[in-house]
């Protein structure tokens, strides 16, 4: 992979997307036997920079960082410090400064990460820009999906949630068009954005379209503040007519499995038997997760030798 | 003076004249006029042009542009006349502030700037501002501009009182709850991005109201910078029905499309957004078809720093008076979608008319406003060279075609290149 900055999988290839699954389940693999003191990014320093909450990722990030060998600093502003107080290219032109060697930003806004990687020397990743992409997410979906099937060509992957705020369903279509799957979409008119279907998903009217003979069933969080905007009455009725339970699984592949970035709303995308059940890949995706962002984080700093 | 051997844009038609000014008014137009005079061999001479929609940020936000430096970006791009809207610091809502941009205008003296008056008081959308008391200071207009007045009775009082002193509402036409943040079109680019979008409705169902605002009360209104299908489709529906509303566009609804915001470049962030290839199509229909009376700029100038931040919370415009001439001329007469003498109209004798403004025109008796253009000079836009303050302008790089050579003002030579 020959590039100084990981901002999304619309511009990357399908040879290096590749490239991080092969290395990421190495990596996969080394976590597995606990090997946790690798030298990859010994002498490195990453900085991660979140302008908006995050458990999951930013631990994520850091671990792989820190089992890669790296210094690591957490920064967290909270998003309404963006408005008022120093700008996002000031802010990198002091981390820059610094001599960090990458940072890992999250912002609330989509394009953020972008500006960033132009102003800084660091390397950038994107660890989530507004409702633009999620890359390193996607990549873990699918280091999940790659290691589960043995392969993602050829795949039917059915998401169904908030698509239209979700970065995390459009890096993975992106993905996994690239990558030969075939991904089909369910939201409830209100969050269902515009030209997915000219972006290559199927654009489906109903839940049993969406997963029908699916391999993969992906659900997206739902969040309170979207039902108070108007766009659906309540999570109960949400649950009712757009979730994912076991009967709308029947019409998914027999081996079909159940995926979720987290945190999960038990209940509503997905039924609490789905979520703690055989055909769940929840917690896998989360080990997915640090394995990946260590692929990437190494991938990034091999080219800049 | 004499301007000698130019095609002159006159009576829609263009003849080689000679021009002879006296006293800041055209005295004589013939064929050959003897006598000393400047020779203009190759250039073509057109009425003053005339943009009704800039923004010239004085009083308050001088960081951004001033009355001395809107206005020479103003003559340079050809404009004898500029009309500037009220969101200034103080907003212009009162004499106070109208008398101040007129005597500014004046110790500048470049071209005449028309002071346009706000709707409410503090573009607070409450009360009606100090509509006859503007007027009496030299507003030729009221606007809300950078957004609509949201309750509908105020708009209709608005409009009424305006016409007892002869003003026109010119009408932002957004609806705030719809757009609800957004800021470029909704549309594959917006879910491209992840840029929040707005749906063209938010424009359109503005347009609509102001129209049957107009129709019920049988007054006038002028629509701003219109950048949908369905609203010049709302528009062109009203005039055919008799409704007294006219409407402007600006060169980058006719120019560009949302594909340009895929580049995350604040300068392509405008409002109203950029739209569809449709709506560009049906926004050069408009203009084709009468549809649309006038090319406006919107010139909003903003600092670097207005703009060299996150596309969300980067400020909204153009810098548009340095271009506005060369896009419209490339995009529509160039391209031949319509003849110069058409394209002169939109930019000087239309919006003259709609606000009552004398020039527009060349002919005997008339101001001296002359705008001198070399047609067949190709250039690239080069925000560096800029006379505004403003140089945010998505079209950096872009080669043109026309260019303004000489602005005359009154018979006095305020530009020449």
């Amino acid at each position: 992979m020959n590039r100084k900055d990981l901002l999304g999988l619309s511009e990357l290839s399908a040879g290096e997307i590749d490239e991080i699954l092969t290395l990421g389940l190495t990596m996969k693999d080394r976590l597995r036997k606990n090997q946790k003191t690798l030298t990859d990014l010994k002498g490195k320093s990453v900085t991660t920079l979140f302008y908006e909450n995050s458990t999951r990722t930013r631990c994520s990030f850091e671990l792989a960082a820190k089992y890669l060998g790296a210094h690591v600093v957490n920064i967290s502003a909270a998003a309404s410090s963006v408005t008022k107080g120093e700008t996002l290219i000031d802010t990198g032109k002091t981390l820059d400064a610094m001599k960090n060697d990458f940072i890992i930003i999250r912002h609330p806004m989509g394009g953020a990460p972008k500006l960033l990687a132009k102003t800084v020397k660091a390397h950038v990743v994107s660890a989530g820009d507004g409702m633009n992409e999620h890359p390193t997410q996607a990549l873990l979906d699918m280091l999940t999906m790659r290691e589960h099937f043995g392969k993602i060509s050829g795949l039917k992957v059915a998401i169904l949630g908030d698509i239209r705020h979700s970065r995390v369903a459009k890096s993975n279509l992106y993905g996994l068009k690239k990558m030969g799957a075939e991904v089909t979409v369910f939201a409830p008119r209100t969050l269902m954005p515009a030209g997915l279907d000219k972006m290559g998903a199927k654009v489906c009217r109903s839940r049993e379209e969406a997963v029908e003979d699916a391999d993969a069933v992906m659900g997206l969080r739902i969040q309170l503040e979207r039902q108070k905007g108007g766009n659906f009455p309540s999570l109960g009725e949400y649950a009712e007519f757009y979730g994912v339970n076991e009967e709308i699984m029947k019409h998914a592949k027999k081996n079909a499995i159940v995926m979720h970035p987290g945190p999960v709303n038990r209940g509503v995308e997905l039924t609490c038997g789905l979520i703690d059940g055989d055909v769940s890949r929840i917690e896998d995706q989360v080990l997915s997760g640090v394995a990946i962002r260590m692929a990437v984080l190494k991938l990034l700093t091999e080219k800049n030798q | 003076m004499i301007y000698q051997n130019a095609q002159v844009v006159i009576g829609g038609e263009i003849k080689k004249l000679d021009i002879r000014v006296e006293n800041g008014r055209i005295a004589e137009i013939a064929p050959a006029i003897k006598g000393d005079g400047l020779d203009l061999k190759g250039l073509t001479v057109l009425p003053g042009l005339i943009d009704m929609h800039v923004h010239l940020r004085e009083p308050g936000f001088e960081y951004k542009e001033d009355i001395g430096s809107g206005s020479r970006a103003a003559v340079k791009g050809g404009f004898t006349q500029i009309c500037c809207m009220p969101n200034t610091k103080p907003v212009a809502d009162n004499k106070v502030v109208i008398s101040y941009i007129k005597n500014r205008a004046e110790e500048v003296n470049l071209c005449r700037v028309h002071p346009v008056g706000a709707i409410t008081a503090g573009q607070e959308g409450k009360e009606l501002a100090a509509i006859g008391a503007m007027k009496s200071a030299g507003a030729v207009a009221i606007s809300e501009d950078g957004k609509s007045v949201k309750d509908t009775k105020l708009m209709a009082n608005a409009i009424q009182y305006a016409a007892d002193f002869g003003l026109k509402c010119l009408c932002h036409c957004e609806d705030e709850s719809l757009v609800d943040g957004g800021v470029v079109n909704e549309g594959y680019s917006s879910t491209f991005t992840g840029l929040k979008g707005s749906i063209r409705a938010a424009e359109d169902i503005m347009i609509a109201r102001e129209i049957c605002l107009a129709e019920s009360l049988g007054l006038p209104v002028h629509i701003c910078h219109v950048s949908t299908y369905s609203g010049v489709q709302f528009i062109r529906e009203a005039k055919a029905r008799g409704v007294k509303v006219t409407a402007e566009t600006c060169p980058h609804y006719f120019t560009l499309t949302d594909e340009a915001i895929r580049s995350f470049d604040t300068n392509t962030k405008v409002n109203p957004p950029l739209r569809g290839e449709r709506d560009r199509l049906a926004v050069i229909e408009g203009l084709k078809d009468g549809t649309i009376d006038c090319i406006v700029t919107d010139h909003a100038p903003h600092h670097a720093d207005d703009k060299n931040v996150e596309y969300d919370l980067a400020a909204f415009g153009i810098s548009g008076l340095e271009t506005s001439f060369a896009l419209s001329y490339t995009a529509l007469v160039k391209s031949g979608e319509m003849t110069l003498q058409e394209l002169v109209n939109k930019m000087s004798a239309n919006p003259a008319e709609i606000l009552c403004l004398s020039g527009g025109i060349i002919e005997e008796g008339a101001p001296a406003d002359l705008t001198v253009v070399d047609l067949n000079e190709e250039w690239t836009v080069n925000p560096a060279q800029f006379v505004s303050k403003g140089k945010n302008t998505p079209f950096a790089g872009r080669k043109v075609f026309g260019r303004v050579k000489m602005t005359v003002v009154g018979g006095e030579i305020k530009y020449k290149e």
